[in-house]
């Protein structure tokens, strides 16, 4: 193998793992918080078709990402709306929330298909990405620069500020939180809308960088990984990062392989592997009775404040 | 003059106001021939359902007001099929075609009970009195493709994103390094199987990982585009599946295989009017002209261009069908001797490599 291969497989890894990762931050917040969303392939959607149609239109990327946040936090906050203060049950209304979001971003997609934009590319000028080596680093979208960014404020908030330790109390503890003052409903709100906007960025991902182009079901099942990913990272933000590169590069490396004329495994059972990890996670984490490694002890109970 | 019964008065007033109700309508042109379609994804896929959506504006435009045509978009395969086809049936539908592998039981159980209604099932094998199949040969136009990423290729080493290991996924990868083969006898052609008809973000990444293993053409056998987008960043080549997907990659789409349902759709449609409407399997390819090429991409060479053409001649007049003799298979042994060819039986089930296949 040479460098160009390793580079490109690099790559592709980034490729892979990015937009996983940004819907999983988002998840892990709202999942912090005490609610399960179940509905992040259907934000993904959202938010990929919101990304292409404004970029086709505007030609502005910046403005496509923004507008894709801001279309898949619409959606996540009629899920809050749903579940937070009408209490509807958190599985199904998120599930409601992906067909939702299948179907609404096929119809609103339908006269963006089989056209195609500039690839959402690299910001820093062309000269520094040609070396092979400085692509690496430098030869990416904005978008994986932001994941990185996104990452690193996630766990700095969940474990130095104190807003997130309001966040924290309220996904351990929504009666205790509640009993000395504190607006459950209201931070439940606050991380959902923080999870549809990266859900929102991790869906556009697709459709203005891997592949520039709008298509139904464009995003074929990823928000289910990223949720998969939430449970293997044990929620944690540092453990989220790796476990989207490792998906990522689970996802891909055996393309390579094959490619290159080595047979590993068969392809059905790596594309099982991330579920397959997650479910060997789950069953850790219920062996191993250390308090870090637990899901939220109020995640999917719905709230009411008595008066 | 068919004896009256109560039933059947029944049966022919609940289809329209009509004066003659016993006499069969078609022969009068005053009822149309209500024909219904179910499809199984949404008509704007821009694929396989776009393709069949095709069709049948074909045959509306070629019988006029001679038919009344029904569809029903986003039919998943299964259970829920059944529900679908036994409606049309009910509603008086005197032709109705199920356009995907996975109605196949459901269109054999609705046809059972419906004996007078004719039903016609894409891709499938199972047939009855009144249950046709009819498909199209798509690996045709891959031996065409694989004549032009023959010449076109300068690695000699062609991608195949493919989806998964059936017959008819596995006769097109086949006919394309043939064809390809027969151009530049070390041809290669790199397999992907991405298990999935379609995945954009997957097939972006195989297409990537074929290019870095030295393939500078790609063939694919899924739905999306997004291999072609790949070989355009790249400033490589690639085929389109299913329809033109040259606005995705104006300079890497060479060319792709259209599928033109409507001639099929006619010839049925009409058979059923005139009363002679025959069961069996029908599969079309060039000659018939259920699959054509689109327009080759300007940058293929007229000589290339011609031996594309020559290709497709060849297999239309049969002078040199896609699977011909000699060739070997993917150990290097004789599979098919010098002067002979293989039959649509071994087609149907073909579960080989020919030479020169890397999977």
């Amino acid at each position: 193998m040479n460098d160009a291969i390793i580079i490109s497989i690099v790559m592709t890894v980034v490729g892979a793992a990015t937009p996983i990762l940004l819907a999983a931050l988002g998840e892990l917040i709202v999942e912090k918080s005490g609610v399960l969303n179940l509905g992040v392939e259907g934000m993904m959607l959202i938010g990929a078709v919101t990304g292409f149609a404004v970029t086709s239109v505007t030609g502005v990327p910046m403005i496509g990402v923004f507008c894709a946040m801001i279309a898949a936090t619409c959606a996540a906050l009629l899920f809050g709306y749903l579940t937070l203060t009408l209490s509807s049950n958190q599985v199904a209304t998120g599930l409601a929330l992906t067909i939702f979001g299948i179907g609404l971003s096929s119809l609103a997609g339908e006269g963006y298909v089989g056209k195609t934009i500039d690839i959402y590319a690299s910001v820093f000028p062309a000269g520094l990405a040609e070396h092979s080596f400085f692509r690496v680093i430098f030869g990416y979208s904005p978008i994986v620069y932001f994941s990185f960014f996104m990452t690193f404020m996630v766990a700095w908030f969940l474990k130095r500020t104190r807003a997130g330790l309001i966040l924290r109390a309220v996904g351990e503890s929504a009666g205790s939180a509640h009993s000395i003052g504190y607006s459950v409903v209201g931070v439940r709100y606050a991380a959902v809308a923080f999870g549809g906007a990266m859900a929102g960025v991790g869906g556009c991902y697709y459709s203005m960088v891997l592949t520039p182009m709008w298509a139904e079901e464009l995003t074929a099942g990823r928000g289910w990984i990223a949720l998969a990913l939430v449970v293997f990272a044990a929620w944690r933000p540092g453990r989220l990062l790796l476990g989207a590169y490792l998906f990522g590069a689970v996802m891909t490396f055996e393309l390579h392989a094959k490619a290159a004329g080595f047979s590993l495994v068969a392809p059905e059972f790596l594309a099982a592997m991330p579920y397959i990890a997650t479910i060997v996670v789950l069953a850790l984490i219920s062996l191993r009775k250390s308090a870090g490694a637990k899901a939220p002890a109020c995640l999917a109970q719905p709230f009411k404040a008595s008066t | 003059m068919t004896k009256l019964t109560r039933r059947k008065i029944l049966q022919t007033s609940a289809g329209a106001a009509a004066t003659l109700p016993l006499i069969g309508a078609p022969a009068f042109g005053a009822d149309p021939l209500k024909v219904g379609f179910v499809y199984l994804g949404p008509i704007g896929d821009h694929g396989w359902t776009y393709a069949h959506e095709q069709g049948r504006q074909d045959a509306i435009k070629h019988f006029g007001d001679k038919i009344a045509t029904t569809i029903v978009e986003n039919v998943a395969e299964g259970p829920d099929s059944e529900r679908v086809i036994r409606n049309l049936a009910q509603d008086g539908h005197d032709l109705i075609f199920t356009t995907s592998f996975g109605y196949m039981q459901p269109t054999l159980k609705v046809a059972k009970r419906y004996k007078k209604i004719k039903f016609e099932h894409a891709t499938g094998y199972k047939r009855s009195k009144n249950v046709a199949t009819y498909n199209a040969r798509f690996y045709e136009g891959r031996a065409v493709c694989g004549t032009i990423a023959g010449h076109m290729s300068k690695s000699g080493v062609a991608g195949y994103i493919a989806s998964f290991p059936i017959p008819e996924v596995v006769m097109g990868i086949n006919a394309f390094t043939l064809a390809a083969r027969k151009v530049n006898p070390k041809f290669e052609t790199k397999v992907l199987w991405v298990s999935s008809w379609y995945d954009p973000a997957k097939e972006a990444d195989a297409a990537k990982a074929l290019i870095d293993q030295g393939a500078d053409v790609i063939a694919q056998h899924t739905d999306s585009p997004a291999a072609l987008q790949a070989c355009e960043q790249r400033g490589l080549m690639a085929f389109g599946q299913a329809w033109d997907m040259s606005s995705f990659a104006p300079k890497a789409h060479l060319t792709a295989i259209a599928n033109k349902w409507g001639v099929h759709y006619i010839k049925s449609i009409q058979g059923v009017m005139d009363g002679n409407w025959k069961g069996g399997d029908t599969w079309w390819g060039f000659k018939e002209g259920v699959i054509e090429m689109t327009p080759y991409n300007e940058r293929i060479p007229a000589d290339v261009q011609a031996a594309a053409n020559a290709t497709r001649d060849g297999i239309i007049d049969g002078s040199a069908p896609a699977f011909a003799g000699p060739f070997n298979d993917q150990s290097g042994k004789e599979r098919v001797a010098a002067g002979a060819a293989l039959n649509d039986g071994d087609l149907h089930k073909m579960d080989w490599y020919v030479e020169g296949v890397q999977s």
